[in-house]
């Protein structure tokens, strides 16, 4: 049996969080092979311990539900890493541990390389209904620049494979930027994805971080680093196609049909309670955030010893939440408020083209969504986030 | 002590000829330093000269051969350091003059000899590196005795190196130089002729005793500052600090007085007796600072460490000149006059290191005579200070006497070198067949920056230079401002000979473009002169930032590299309406890469 992806309902643009929402992110730390890119928390050398990460996560997991911490989800979000690199149904063990709300969004991190119709109609029956893919590239040269394994037309065969058991939402990660990559092969990737007719896409510009293979490459001197005015016209022709296809952008990477957002990062950007389970999970409950163990290994030990995987936490003050607030708020499509301290910083960020007016508050434009960091820290030390009178401010669904 | 077995001598030589190196060998014979703890260039002391292999400051020692007490000095070669070398001269009666065997007499050699024999010591020559496969003793000491008046034949050959005639060149010492003459019973006078401060002693101090004795404990006149200390302690340096009794005529060591305000044991000071106070010997004059920039303090609030910095070092060195100044660009901290760029970049480093201060230093710049339309006469140490055109009748700048010693094969491209530079040739003299001395009136702002390095690359390192200050003269200069979004700033602010602005102007402007970040708008970068633009650049505006990839549930990252950010900010110097990084000033105005 599966879900139909329409049984999600469609997700509010919103800045604040639904009353009674609550995510649940599970981090899946195992990948095949390690991109060059990437730094995340995930490690290729671990399948021994995969079943008893399972475990260990089913265990967490039970814990909460027993001390109340956990009710009634609202999103689900396998992240990873690979999830899609378990096989099926110890996903769905620890899955079903998460108690959720009848239409509550269940995503799946996929590897197009490690899914096929068997696995993704066991998917289905257990209530994942939303799938994202790592696609990155349509271009092999590319894709190998990335340090990637998988060839284009898994891509192709990954996302019939979703459609041919009734999963209709999905995303598409794409990455621009690498050494190599031309104008026209962004054009490719894009005209390529677009093809496959997603209902959300993703698209991030490729980011040098030291500790991987690229940073190592980068600091060598033997690739260059990524190029800002390459990133930005890719940028720019990528709003450009995306909307063009009827998917417009929420948020500064991301690109959805009415509908079709992430209702789970909705709710991180909206500053909403999610609970994170396994290694280097990250949560966000009741003013405070929080984060666990890196490893695998630490945090079996952790959860086997009875002892709770939290390594570290942050106590949100005012100012703190209310600059937290700005800084995610105006990455996404409902802007913010204007804030009567930051008039006139707002005032000439309008007038240079990089914010523009939306009721009673501001977003970001194209140019200011490429400069989003700039623009942000400027409104932030002209005072736009010392702690004021609540200024809700909501756009209503379907408004763009 | 029998002052009939004392001998005080400095070693002198041009730079790298191997002073430090005989020193070496010296301690050694002498037994003052053991075995183990022995390393090269043992006085250089210092951790900026042990990395750049020269000294910087002077070293005094007192060591024991055969039956005599030597007080030793040995100095700096470079020609930045002479005021070093003139200092210790006053305290000794002779020099061992260093010549290295395969080089031969260089411009430094030529200096500091005449200033051995101003100061009327005995000069014990000695030709240095004789181990060297290209060495030529014959031929150097040939040059020598004609160039410089030594016989050959009284010339010592020795290496520094491997010790050979070390010992006899001790002998010589003994033998050639005279003792130190003084009356031990007359009222004490001892010379101050270097000092530092040290955080826990305050101010110690090196002195020569000419007449009567340094007595510890003793009530103590300090003759120019007019104040009365007790000596809490004396010694020598041996070269490990021992105190002593006392220290009578024709002995060199150390005094300890507990004086905290620096002012009041200056260079060149007389100390004698409190109560039977000895005349004033002659001190020293200040030599002129030649070469001036600003100094500032990268975070603000360092201002008044950096002043306390430069007063403590001062006494250490008191060649260097500061004044407090403003910047609109910089902020508050101190226009600093300096004998050379070495010596600039010395003190600069020393003030980082020893009082852990971060500095930014203007470019240099000498100092100008300004003939205002009104008739009245302003000396101009700083280019924004420069008033306008208009009100000026004429600019005079700086000449010095440059003296090249070249070898024959390369007076060519040298002449064409000094021409360039504007330089007027005074002399060509064949020192011998295949040796030059050139001598040549140049501006002195046309060698502060790049000279010698040219010089040593046209010549494949062969010639050396040494200048001394000579006459103001009338030029054709120009002020050369720098504008940021038509902004100006200080900061980058020359004077320059006409001739030389555009290549100023272009260099700066494309510095800064490679320096400034990009920013939300286009930053028009513009060189000016007198309103005229003469080069420009543009910093163009940015276009992207960091576009975060998607950070899953780790929203503290996201906002703690916006805060980095926001901090970042925070340190930025605001021109108008252009953020510029305090670092972009430091390396913008950095001197190597030119
Ligand atoms: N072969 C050889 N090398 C020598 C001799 N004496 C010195 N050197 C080398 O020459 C270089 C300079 O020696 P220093 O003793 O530092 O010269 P200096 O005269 O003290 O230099 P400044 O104090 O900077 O003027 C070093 O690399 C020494 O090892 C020698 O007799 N033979
Ligand atoms: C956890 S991964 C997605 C799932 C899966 N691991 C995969 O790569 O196929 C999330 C996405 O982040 C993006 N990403 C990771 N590192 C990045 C980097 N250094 N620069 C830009 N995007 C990056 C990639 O698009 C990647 O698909
Ligand atoms: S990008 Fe995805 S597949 Fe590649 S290493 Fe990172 S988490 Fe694993
Ligand atoms: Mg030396």
């Amino acid at each position: 049996m599966t879900t139909p992806a329409t049984s999600t309902p469609p997700a509010r643009r919103s800045s604040t969080p639904e009353p009674g929402t609550l995510g649940v992110y599970v981090h899946i730390p195992f990948c095949a092979q390690r991109c060059d890119y990437c730094d995340f928390a995930t490690w290729t050398d671990r399948a021994w311990i995969i079943d008893d990460y399972v475990d260990a996560c089913v265990t967490d997991l039970r814990r909460r539900v027993a001390a109340d911490e956990l009710t009634s989800a609202s999103s689900v979000f396998f992240g990873g890493g690979t999830p899609s690199l378990l096989d099926a149904p110890s996903l769905l063990r620890i899955l079903d541990e998460v108690p959720r709300s009848v239409d509550a969004e269940v995503t799946v991190e996929c590897n197009p390389d490690t899914v096929d119709v068997a696995k993704l109609a066991t998917y289905a029956a257990g209530g994942v209904n939303r799938l994202s893919f790592g696609v990155q590239s349509m271009r092999p040269h590319v894709l190998a620049e990335l340090g990637r394994t998988h060839q284009p037309a898994n891509v192709t065969r990954a996302v019939d494979a979703a459609r041919a058991v009734g999963l209709e939402h999905f995303n598409l990660d794409l990455i621009y930027g690498a050494t190599g990559e031309t104008l026209d092969d962004w054009r490719v990737t894009l005209d390529g994805a677009l093809a496959l007719d997603p209902p959300h896409v993703s698209a991030y510009a490729l980011t040098c971080e030291p500790a991987t293979p690229l940073g190592r490459r980068v600091a060598a001197g033997t690739t260059p680093p990524p190029d800002d005015d390459d990133q930005a016209t890719k940028y720019e022709v990528a709003d450009a196609a995306l909307a063009g296809a009827g998917l417009d952008w929420y948020e500064i990477s991301n690109w959805s049909r009415a509908g079709h957002e992430c209702r789970h990062n909705l709710l991180t950007w909206a500053q909403g309670d999610y609970v994170g389970i396994g290694a280097a999970a990250h949560a966000h409950r009741h003013g405070v955030r929080s984060w666990n163990v890196r490893t695998p290994e630490r945090y079996v030990e952790r959860i086997h010893a009875g002892a709770a995987p939290e390594a570290g936490r942050e106590h949100l003050d005012p100012v703190t939440r209310a600059e937290e607030r700005l800084v995610l708020a105006l990455r996404t499509r409902g802007g913010v408020p204007v804030h009567p301290d930051a008039m006139t910083e707002t005032e000439t960020l309008t007038r240079a083209g990089f914010l523009t007016r939306r009721g009673d508050g501001v977003r970001l434009t194209r140019r200011g969504r490429l400069l989003a960091n700039d623009v942000t820290v400027r409104l932030l030390a002209a005072g736009a986030a010392q702690p004021a009178p609540t200024l809700s401010h909501r756009i209503p669904v379907g408004t763009r | 002590m029998d002052i009939s077995r004392s001998r005080c001598f400095s070693l002198l030589s041009h730079v790298d000829h191997g002073k430090s190196t005989l020193a070496d060998r010296i301690l050694e014979l002498c037994g003052a330093v053991d075995a183990r703890l022995m390393r090269e260039q043992y006085l250089d002391t210092m951790d900026l000269e042990r990395e750049r292999g020269i000294t910087i400051k002077a070293q005094n020692v007192r060591l024991h051969w055969r039956d005599y007490w030597l007080h030793l000095i040995d100095t700096p070669g470079h020609v930045d350091f002479g005021y070093e070398v003139s200092r210790s001269l006053a305290a000794c009666e002779g020099a061992v003059l260093l010549v290295d065997a395969s080089q031969g007499i260089e411009a430094q050699t030529l200096a500091n000899c005449y200033a051995a024999l101003e100061a009327d010591l005995t000069i014990v020559g000695v030709l240095n590196k004789i181990d060297l496969p290209q060495a030529e003793p014959d031929r150097r000491a040939e040059e020598i005795e004609r160039v410089l008046g030594i016989p050959a034949d009284e010339l010592l050959r020795i290496s520094a190196k491997t010790g050979e005639g070390v010992p006899e060149l001790l002998d010589a010492v003994v033998a050639r130089i005279p003792a130190p003459t003084g009356d031990p019973d007359a009222p004490l006078r001892a010379l101050i002729f270097d000092s530092f401060y040290d955080s826990y002693r305050g101010v110690v101090s090196s002195v020569r005793v000419f007449d009567g004795s340094l007595v510890s404990g003793a009530r103590l006149r300090y003759v120019q500052a007019g104040a009365v200390h007790d000596a809490e302690e004396i010694g020598v340096r041996s070269p490990i600090p021992t105190p002593v009794a006392s220290l009578g005529p024709g002995e060199v060591g150390y005094l300890i007085a507990g004086i905290k305000e620096v002012r009041q044991a200056r260079v060149g000071e007389t100390v004698t007796a409190a109560a039977n106070p000895g005349a004033e010997l002659p001190g020293y004059r200040d030599p002129k600072p030649m070469v001036f920039c600003g100094l500032y303090p990268i975070v603000g609030d360092e201002y008044a460490d950096l002043r306390d910095a430069l007063e403590k070092l001062q006494l250490n060195d008191s060649s260097f000149t500061y004044e407090p100044e403003t910047s609109g660009a910089l902020g508050f901290g101190f226009r600093c006059g300096f004998l050379g760029l070495l010596h600039m970049e010395i003190v600069r480093e020393r003030l980082e290191r020893e009082y852990d201060l971060s500095l930014v230093a203007t470019a240099p710049n000498v100092e100008y005579r300004v003939h205002l339309t009104d008739g009245k006469v302003e000396i101009i140490d700083n280019p924004s200070a420069m008033p306008p055109a208009t009100h000026l009748e004429q600019v005079e700048e700086p000449y010095v006497t440059v003296t090249i010693l070249t070898p024959t094969d390369y007076v060519g491209p040298l002449m064409d070198l000094s021409q360039a530079r504007r330089g007027e040739m005074t002399k060509l003299e064949y020192l011998s067949e295949e040796r030059v001395e050139l001598v040549y009136e140049l501006p002195l702002a046309e060698i502060v920056m790049d000279f010698f390095d040219l010089v040593k690359s046209r010549t494949r390192g062969y010639a050396s230079l040494d200048y001394e200050p000579a006459a103001y003269r009338p030029s054709d200069l120009v002020k050369v401002d720098v504008l940021l979004n038509g902004v100006p700033v200080d900061a980058f602010s020359t004077i320059v000979h006409r001739q030389r602005a555009q290549d100023y102007g272009r260099r700066m402007t494309e510095r800064l473009r490679q320096l400034i970040p990009r920013q939300l708008f286009d930053v028009p970068i513009q060189a000016a002169m007198g309103g005229r633009v003469i080069a420009r650049e543009t910093v163009k505006a940015k276009r992207k930032d960091v576009l975060a990839k998607c950070y899953g549930g780790d929203v503290s990252r996201k906002r703690k590299l916006l805060d980095r950010q926001k901090e970042g900010k925070r340190r930025m110097k605001q021109i108008g309406r252009v953020e510029v990084p305090q670092e972009a000033f430091v390396a913008a105005l950095r001197l190597d890469e030119s």
